[in-house]
Protein backbone atom coordinates (compact mmCIF):
# COMPACT_ATOMS: atom_id res chain seq x y z
CA UNK A 1 0.00 0.00 0.00
CA UNK A 2 2.17 2.79 -1.48
CA UNK A 3 -0.25 4.69 -2.67
CA UNK A 4 -0.22 7.45 -0.50
CA UNK A 5 3.09 7.90 -1.12
CA UNK A 6 2.51 8.35 -4.94
CA UNK A 7 -0.04 10.38 -4.66
CA UNK A 8 2.03 12.35 -2.54
CA UNK A 9 4.44 12.99 -5.28
CA UNK A 10 1.92 13.46 -7.97
CA UNK A 11 0.43 16.77 -5.81
CA UNK A 12 4.29 17.57 -5.23
CA UNK A 13 4.73 17.68 -9.03
CA UNK A 14 1.79 19.72 -10.23
CA UNK A 15 2.07 21.95 -7.22
CA UNK A 16 5.20 22.69 -8.50
CA UNK A 17 4.31 23.39 -12.18
CA UNK A 18 1.31 25.40 -10.89
CA UNK A 19 3.76 28.37 -9.95
CA UNK A 20 3.40 29.39 -13.73
CA UNK A 21 0.22 29.97 -13.20
CA UNK A 22 -0.54 32.43 -10.23
CA UNK A 23 -3.96 32.22 -9.00
CA UNK A 24 -5.19 28.95 -11.20
CA UNK A 25 -7.46 26.42 -9.76
CA UNK A 26 -6.90 22.97 -10.64
CA UNK A 27 -9.85 20.87 -12.13
CA UNK A 28 -8.65 17.87 -12.89
CA UNK A 29 -5.25 15.63 -12.48
CA UNK A 30 -4.84 13.06 -15.51
CA UNK A 31 -2.26 10.07 -15.02
CA UNK A 32 -1.31 6.81 -16.83
CA UNK A 33 -1.06 3.90 -15.16
CA UNK A 34 0.05 0.56 -16.39
CA UNK A 35 -1.41 -2.82 -15.67
CA UNK A 36 2.04 -3.82 -14.35
CA UNK A 37 2.53 -0.37 -12.42
CA UNK A 38 1.46 -2.34 -9.27
CA UNK A 39 -0.42 0.23 -8.11
CA UNK A 40 -4.34 -0.05 -7.06
CA UNK A 41 -6.62 2.73 -9.06
CA UNK A 42 -9.28 2.40 -6.62
CA UNK A 43 -6.61 3.50 -3.58
CA UNK A 44 -5.31 6.30 -5.96
CA UNK A 45 -8.69 7.55 -6.21
CA UNK A 46 -9.21 6.92 -2.29
CA UNK A 47 -5.91 8.80 -1.39
CA UNK A 48 -6.72 11.37 -3.37
CA UNK A 49 -8.30 13.59 -1.30
CA UNK A 50 -6.27 13.14 1.70
CA UNK A 51 -3.50 13.86 -0.01
CA UNK A 52 -5.08 16.91 -2.06
CA UNK A 53 -6.44 18.46 1.07
CA UNK A 54 -4.40 22.12 1.92
CA UNK A 55 -3.10 22.29 -1.55
CA UNK A 56 -3.93 23.97 -4.30
CA UNK A 57 -5.33 20.92 -5.57
CA UNK A 58 -8.19 20.21 -3.04
CA UNK A 59 -11.21 19.56 -4.89
CA UNK A 60 -9.73 18.66 -8.13
CA UNK A 61 -10.66 15.57 -9.71
CA UNK A 62 -8.21 12.51 -10.58
CA UNK A 63 -8.54 10.65 -13.86
CA UNK A 64 -6.34 7.53 -14.16
CA UNK A 65 -5.89 5.72 -17.35
CA UNK A 66 -5.23 2.51 -17.16
CA UNK A 67 -2.37 1.16 -19.79
CA UNK A 68 -2.12 -2.61 -20.96
CA UNK A 69 1.00 -4.37 -21.03
CA UNK A 70 2.27 -4.68 -24.39
CA UNK A 71 5.52 -7.10 -25.23
CA UNK A 72 7.44 -7.87 -28.26
CA UNK A 73 6.50 -11.22 -30.40
CA UNK A 74 10.43 -12.49 -31.56
CA UNK A 75 8.31 -15.15 -33.85
CA UNK A 76 5.29 -12.66 -35.04
CA UNK A 77 8.03 -9.70 -35.59
CA UNK A 78 5.19 -7.71 -33.76
CA UNK A 79 4.18 -6.08 -30.64
CA UNK A 80 1.06 -7.34 -29.06
CA UNK A 81 -1.03 -6.83 -26.22
CA UNK A 82 -1.05 -8.91 -23.45
CA UNK A 83 -4.74 -10.11 -22.45
CA UNK A 84 -4.13 -11.33 -19.11
CA UNK A 85 -1.58 -11.16 -16.83
CA UNK A 86 -0.93 -14.82 -15.37
CA UNK A 87 1.44 -15.52 -18.68
CA UNK A 88 3.11 -13.72 -20.79
CA UNK A 89 2.76 -15.27 -23.89
CA UNK A 90 2.01 -14.26 -27.52
CA UNK A 91 -2.01 -14.11 -27.38
CA UNK A 92 -1.48 -15.33 -31.36
CA UNK A 93 1.04 -17.54 -30.98
CA UNK A 94 1.90 -18.90 -27.62
CA UNK A 95 5.67 -17.66 -27.67
CA UNK A 96 6.74 -16.68 -24.18
CA UNK A 97 8.10 -13.25 -24.07
CA UNK A 98 10.15 -10.90 -21.77
CA UNK A 99 10.34 -8.18 -23.74
CA UNK A 100 8.03 -5.76 -22.69
CA UNK A 101 7.26 -2.38 -24.50
CA UNK A 102 4.58 -0.96 -22.35
CA UNK A 103 3.02 -1.45 -19.25
CA UNK A 104 5.17 -0.21 -16.43
CA UNK A 105 4.02 3.46 -16.88
CA UNK A 106 3.40 5.70 -13.74
CA UNK A 107 3.19 8.95 -15.38
CA UNK A 108 1.32 12.21 -14.76
CA UNK A 109 -0.29 13.29 -18.12
CA UNK A 110 -1.54 16.70 -17.71
CA UNK A 111 -3.83 18.49 -15.49
CA UNK A 112 -6.21 21.17 -16.47
CA UNK A 113 -6.60 24.29 -14.73
CA UNK A 114 -9.02 27.12 -14.33
CA UNK A 115 -7.09 29.97 -14.63
CA UNK A 116 -8.78 33.46 -14.51
CA UNK A 117 -5.60 35.68 -14.14
CA UNK A 118 -4.39 34.23 -17.75
CA UNK A 119 -6.18 36.79 -19.87
CA UNK A 120 -4.74 34.62 -23.06
CA UNK A 121 -6.65 32.02 -24.75
CA UNK A 122 -7.00 28.95 -23.42
CA UNK A 123 -5.46 26.12 -25.16
CA UNK A 124 -2.75 23.07 -24.62
CA UNK A 125 0.36 24.05 -23.54
CA UNK A 126 3.60 21.76 -22.89
CA UNK A 127 5.33 22.47 -19.85
CA UNK A 128 4.44 26.48 -20.07
CA UNK A 129 5.01 26.71 -24.23
CA UNK A 130 1.83 27.21 -25.45
CA UNK A 131 1.56 25.16 -28.86
CA UNK B 1 -10.46 29.85 -18.82
CA UNK B 2 -9.54 26.55 -18.53
CA UNK B 3 -6.53 24.98 -20.59
CA UNK B 4 -4.90 21.93 -20.24
CA UNK B 5 -1.25 21.96 -19.22
CA UNK B 6 0.73 18.91 -20.81
CA UNK B 7 3.49 17.54 -17.64
CA UNK B 8 4.16 13.68 -19.37
CA UNK B 9 6.53 13.23 -16.16
CA UNK B 10 7.34 10.21 -14.58
CA UNK B 11 5.56 10.49 -11.27
CA UNK B 12 8.52 8.46 -9.46
CA UNK B 13 10.65 10.59 -11.41
CA UNK B 14 12.85 11.81 -8.21
CA UNK B 15 13.40 8.67 -7.47
CA UNK B 16 14.18 7.67 -10.54
CA UNK B 17 17.20 10.45 -11.08
CA UNK B 18 18.47 9.04 -7.27
CA UNK B 19 18.72 5.53 -8.73
CA UNK B 20 20.05 6.31 -11.92
CA UNK B 21 23.18 8.35 -10.23
CA UNK B 22 23.21 4.73 -7.82
CA UNK B 23 23.43 2.87 -10.60
CA UNK B 24 26.16 4.80 -11.76
CA UNK B 25 28.30 4.82 -8.75
CA UNK B 26 27.83 1.18 -8.50
CA UNK B 27 28.78 0.79 -12.18
CA UNK B 28 31.97 3.37 -11.64
CA UNK B 29 32.94 0.97 -8.49
CA UNK B 30 32.50 -2.41 -10.22
CA UNK B 31 30.49 -3.42 -7.22
CA UNK B 32 27.27 -5.89 -8.27
CA UNK B 33 24.24 -4.94 -6.23
CA UNK B 34 21.33 -7.13 -5.22
CA UNK B 35 17.77 -6.13 -4.42
CA UNK B 36 16.25 -9.04 -2.88
CA UNK B 37 12.45 -8.83 -2.39
CA UNK B 38 9.71 -11.33 -0.89
CA UNK B 39 7.04 -11.88 1.58
CA UNK B 40 7.74 -11.24 5.10
CA UNK B 41 8.96 -14.94 6.38
CA UNK B 42 10.00 -16.82 2.81
CA UNK B 43 13.83 -16.53 4.67
CA UNK B 44 15.73 -13.69 2.82
CA UNK B 45 17.97 -12.85 5.90
CA UNK B 46 18.77 -16.62 6.29
CA UNK B 47 19.20 -16.86 2.45
CA UNK B 48 21.41 -14.22 2.49
CA UNK B 49 23.55 -15.07 5.98
CA UNK B 50 24.63 -18.40 4.27
CA UNK B 51 25.60 -16.48 1.15
CA UNK B 52 27.49 -13.77 3.16
CA UNK B 53 29.45 -16.21 5.16
CA UNK B 54 30.09 -18.83 2.08
CA UNK B 55 30.92 -15.42 -0.35
CA UNK B 56 33.17 -13.88 2.59
CA UNK B 57 34.52 -17.77 2.82
CA UNK B 58 35.62 -17.27 -1.04
CA UNK B 59 37.46 -14.25 -0.50
CA UNK B 60 34.50 -12.08 -1.67
CA UNK B 61 34.26 -8.06 -0.14
CA UNK B 62 30.91 -8.32 0.72
CA UNK B 63 28.72 -6.15 2.42
CA UNK B 64 24.59 -5.65 3.13
CA UNK B 65 21.92 -2.87 3.52
CA UNK B 66 18.99 -4.57 5.56
CA UNK B 67 15.28 -3.15 5.37
CA UNK B 68 12.68 -3.40 8.15
CA UNK B 69 9.92 -1.54 9.11
CA UNK B 70 11.28 -1.92 13.07
CA UNK B 71 13.98 -3.27 15.12
CA UNK B 72 17.91 -4.19 13.78
CA UNK B 73 17.34 -8.01 14.82
CA UNK B 74 18.33 -8.66 10.90
CA UNK B 75 21.07 -6.59 10.87
CA UNK B 76 22.29 -8.32 13.88
CA UNK B 77 22.14 -11.71 12.81
CA UNK B 78 23.70 -10.97 9.26
CA UNK B 79 26.17 -9.07 11.22
CA UNK B 80 27.46 -12.64 12.18
CA UNK B 81 28.71 -13.22 9.12
CA UNK B 82 31.70 -10.86 9.17
CA UNK B 83 30.35 -8.89 6.78
CA UNK B 84 29.83 -4.94 7.39
CA UNK B 85 25.67 -4.63 7.54
CA UNK B 86 23.28 -1.67 8.37
CA UNK B 87 20.14 -1.51 9.14
CA UNK B 88 17.53 0.46 7.43
CA UNK B 89 14.56 1.30 9.69
CA UNK B 90 11.23 2.99 7.28
CA UNK B 91 9.20 3.38 10.33
CA UNK B 92 6.10 2.26 8.65
CA UNK B 93 7.43 2.61 4.99
CA UNK B 94 6.74 -0.42 3.13
CA UNK B 95 9.48 -0.46 0.52
CA UNK B 96 13.12 0.91 0.49
CA UNK B 97 13.24 3.41 -1.90
CA UNK B 98 16.42 4.95 -3.99
CA UNK B 99 17.20 8.04 -1.18
CA UNK B 100 16.97 5.31 1.74
CA UNK B 101 19.64 3.57 -0.05
CA UNK B 102 21.68 6.59 -1.00
CA UNK B 103 21.44 7.97 2.79
CA UNK B 104 22.81 4.91 4.00
CA UNK B 105 25.59 4.46 1.83
CA UNK B 106 26.78 7.69 3.11
CA UNK B 107 28.59 7.91 6.38
CA UNK B 108 28.88 3.90 6.59
CA UNK B 109 31.51 3.86 8.27
CA UNK B 110 34.64 1.60 7.09
CA UNK B 111 32.52 0.80 3.79
CA UNK B 112 33.22 2.14 0.28
CA UNK B 113 31.28 1.37 -2.65
CA UNK B 114 34.92 0.97 -4.53
CA UNK B 115 36.45 -1.87 -1.78
CA UNK B 116 33.05 -4.09 -2.48
CA UNK B 117 32.66 -6.83 -4.81
CA UNK B 118 29.02 -7.14 -4.06
CA UNK B 119 26.30 -5.04 -1.80
CA UNK B 120 22.89 -6.84 -0.93
CA UNK B 121 19.99 -4.86 -0.39
CA UNK B 122 17.20 -7.36 1.62
CA UNK B 123 14.06 -5.28 0.76
CA UNK B 124 11.33 -4.91 3.13
CA UNK B 125 9.28 -8.02 3.04
CA UNK B 126 6.32 -7.19 0.48
CA UNK B 127 5.30 -8.60 -2.70
CA UNK B 128 3.63 -5.70 -4.05
CA UNK B 129 5.54 -2.12 -3.59
CA UNK B 130 8.96 -3.04 -3.81
CA UNK B 131 8.52 -3.73 -7.38
CA UNK B 132 8.06 -0.22 -8.43
CA UNK B 133 11.43 1.67 -6.81
CA UNK B 134 14.29 1.24 -8.75
CA UNK B 135 17.26 0.96 -6.23
CA UNK B 136 19.97 1.11 -8.96
CA UNK B 137 20.49 -2.51 -8.66
CA UNK B 138 21.87 -5.35 -11.17
CA UNK B 139 19.85 -7.86 -10.37
CA UNK B 140 16.39 -7.74 -8.56
CA UNK B 141 15.52 -10.90 -6.91
CA UNK B 142 12.58 -12.54 -6.15
CA UNK B 143 12.36 -15.15 -3.52
CA UNK B 144 9.73 -17.62 -2.76
CA UNK B 145 9.36 -20.21 0.07
CA UNK B 146 8.08 -23.46 -0.62
CA UNK B 147 5.28 -22.98 2.34
CA UNK B 148 4.05 -19.89 0.22
CA UNK B 149 2.07 -22.12 -2.33
CA UNK B 150 3.30 -22.43 -6.30
CA UNK B 151 0.83 -19.81 -7.51
CA UNK B 152 2.63 -17.40 -5.73
CA UNK B 153 4.18 -15.69 -8.78
CA UNK B 154 0.38 -15.64 -10.67
CA UNK B 155 -0.94 -13.82 -7.64
CA UNK B 156 2.08 -11.07 -7.51
CA UNK B 157 2.81 -10.90 -11.40
CA UNK B 158 4.10 -7.33 -11.01
CA UNK B 159 6.65 -8.11 -8.88
CA UNK B 160 8.05 -11.84 -10.97
CA UNK B 161 7.72 -10.25 -14.17
CA UNK B 162 10.51 -7.51 -13.14
CA UNK B 163 12.85 -10.10 -11.77
CA UNK B 164 16.24 -11.12 -12.95
CA UNK B 165 15.98 -14.00 -11.01
CA UNK B 166 14.42 -15.81 -8.72
CA UNK B 167 15.75 -17.90 -5.86
CA UNK B 168 12.93 -20.90 -4.11
CA UNK B 169 13.77 -21.05 -0.41
CA UNK B 170 13.86 -23.78 2.19
CA UNK B 171 13.66 -26.73 0.04
CA UNK B 172 14.68 -29.33 2.55
CA UNK B 173 11.37 -29.03 3.90
CA UNK B 174 9.67 -29.43 0.07
CA UNK B 175 8.26 -32.51 0.77
CA UNK B 176 6.37 -32.61 3.79
CA UNK B 177 4.94 -29.27 2.81
CA UNK B 178 3.29 -31.06 -0.22
CA UNK B 179 5.48 -28.82 -2.42
CA UNK B 180 4.98 -29.12 -6.17
CA UNK B 181 8.36 -28.26 -7.94
CA UNK B 182 7.15 -28.11 -11.31
CA UNK B 183 4.13 -26.20 -11.41
CA UNK B 184 6.24 -23.75 -8.95
CA UNK B 185 8.82 -23.58 -12.16
CA UNK B 186 6.00 -23.31 -14.73
CA UNK B 187 4.23 -20.88 -12.80
CA UNK B 188 7.43 -18.47 -12.41
CA UNK B 189 8.14 -19.21 -15.89
CA UNK B 190 5.01 -17.95 -17.18
CA UNK B 191 5.58 -15.14 -15.39
CA UNK B 192 9.14 -13.97 -16.25
CA UNK B 193 10.02 -16.57 -19.35
CA UNK B 194 13.25 -17.51 -19.33
CA UNK B 195 14.20 -16.41 -15.64
CA UNK B 196 17.01 -18.37 -14.22
CA UNK B 197 15.78 -19.67 -10.81
CA UNK B 198 17.75 -21.13 -7.94
CA UNK B 199 16.09 -23.93 -5.84
CA UNK B 200 17.96 -23.23 -2.25
CA UNK B 201 17.85 -24.22 0.95
CA UNK B 202 20.24 -22.23 3.88
CA UNK B 203 19.87 -25.22 6.16
CA UNK B 204 21.63 -27.87 4.22
CA UNK B 205 23.05 -25.48 1.49
CA UNK B 206 21.48 -27.21 -1.11
CA UNK B 207 21.40 -25.08 -4.62
CA UNK B 208 23.72 -22.34 -2.85
CA UNK B 209 26.77 -24.11 -5.06
CA UNK B 210 24.68 -23.10 -8.54
CA UNK B 211 23.65 -19.42 -6.98
CA UNK B 212 27.42 -18.63 -5.61
CA UNK B 213 28.29 -19.35 -9.46
CA UNK B 214 25.84 -17.31 -11.10
CA UNK B 215 27.01 -14.78 -8.48
CA UNK B 216 30.53 -15.32 -9.85
CA UNK B 217 29.31 -14.97 -13.25
CA UNK B 218 27.70 -11.76 -13.30
CA UNK B 219 30.55 -10.21 -11.09
CA UNK B 220 32.77 -10.53 -13.99
CA UNK B 221 30.30 -9.35 -16.10
CA UNK B 222 31.49 -6.22 -14.49
CA UNK B 223 34.39 -6.59 -14.72
CA UNK B 224 34.69 -6.53 -18.60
Amino acid sequence: MHELSIVSSVVDSVTESLEAYPGAKVLEVRLRVGDLASVVVDSLEFCWGIATEGTPLEGSKLVVKTVPVVMHCAVCDADVELESLQSFRCPRCDEPSSDLRQGRELEIESFEIDDEAGSEAGGVETTGVKV
Amino acid sequence: MTRIVELRQGILKKNDELARGLRGRYGAAGVLVLNLVSSPGTGKTAFLERTLRELKASGARVAALVGDLETDNDARRLAASGAPVRQINTHGICHLDAEMIDRHLAGWEGVELGGLDYLFIENVGNLVCPSSYDLGEGIRVALLSVTEGEDKPLKYPTLFNSADAAVITKMDIAEPCGFDRELALKNINEIRPGIRIFETSAKTGSGMEEWLAYLGEERAKKES
